[in-house]
């Protein structure tokens, strides 16, 4: 029974892979901005996997820390995004390796 | 302890698909049942709470805003049509799929024991908020600033834009 916690890490170890494979290996950013969110998701499964190991809710406190975090973070990014593609045309996150201040 | 392999499969299997898709919206879908997977093993791993705003938040709030963008780039000409290749039952067939095994273990789980998951001890929503409001009340405030930077930061990204929109 107490092995189902361990496993929780260890698929939070292999959905954050999936996602940093997805981050490093995808060009289109809303493809990237998706696999972050894997790779968040995957720390919080790993804080309430831990959380509920010892019975405690400071796992789940810090998953509604990290939700905060990916909420904020992806309604920036997004706005990013768009703001890019309507100088740009298109979503390629190699079209905004060149700045001009 | 079987549905929480069946769950960690299917949320693997779902994550994978959705960083191989190359059409955002399927990708969006597999991203919402992962979450959804994970949802469940919240459920299933004692932290009721937590699988709600998992289901609430990320694969309701947080996804749709991702839907909105997705939109709003893919508009104009050539919409029509996509629009009708994504009601080809083939597209949504694969997310329908795992989806479904995620709601027949909810089912299965409700039917077998009222509330509880499998977990030895449950941690409830109340044990969450009195520690949230208590030992992390601090955390709680500066949450809720970061979300408020969020949101002055999306507002002015979206409002210069749209000047330069104007200028243009």
């Amino acid at each position: 029974m107490t092995s189902m916690y361990d496993h929780g890490l260890v698929l939070a170890a292999a959905l954050f892979a999936i996602g940093l494979a997805g981050v490093l290996g995808r060009r289109n950013i809303i493809f990237i901005l998706l696999s972050i969110e894997i790779m968040l998701n995957a720390a919080g499964l790993a804080f309430v996997s831990a959380g509920s190991r010892w019975g405690q809710p400071d796992g789940q406190i810090m998953f509604i820390f990290i939700l905060v975090m990916a909420a904020a973070e992806v309604s920036i990014g997004l706005a990013l995004v768009l703001l890019l593609f309507h100088r740009t045309k298109t979503v390629d996150s190699d079209a905004a390796n060149s700045m001009k201040g | 302890m079987t549905m929480f392999y069946i769950s960690a499969a299917v949320a693997l299997v779902a994550s994978v698909l959705a960083i191989s898709r190359s059409n955002a919206v399927h990708a969006l879908l597999y991203t919402i049942v992962s979450l959804l997977s994970v949802a469940l093993i919240f459920f299933i791993l004692g932290a009721p709470f937590a699988a709600a705003l998992e289901v609430v938040i990320y694969a309701g709030a947080i996804m749709v805003l991702f839907v909105f963008v997705v939109m709003m780039i893919s508009s104009g000409q050539g919409a029509a049509r996509q629009e009708r290749q994504w009601m080809n039952f083939r597209l949504w067939a694969g997310p329908s799929v795992l989806s479904g095994v995620l709601l027949l273990e909810l089912l299965y789980s409700m039917a077998l024991t009222p509330v509880q998951g499998m977990a030895k001890s449950v941690v409830d929503s109340k044990q969450v908020g009195v520690a949230l409001l208590g030992p992390y009340a601090l955390g709680v405030e500066l949450a809720s600033l970061l979300l408020t930077a969020g949101l002055v930061g999306a507002y002015h990204l979206g409002k210069r834009e749209a000047k330069e929109g104007a200028d243009e």
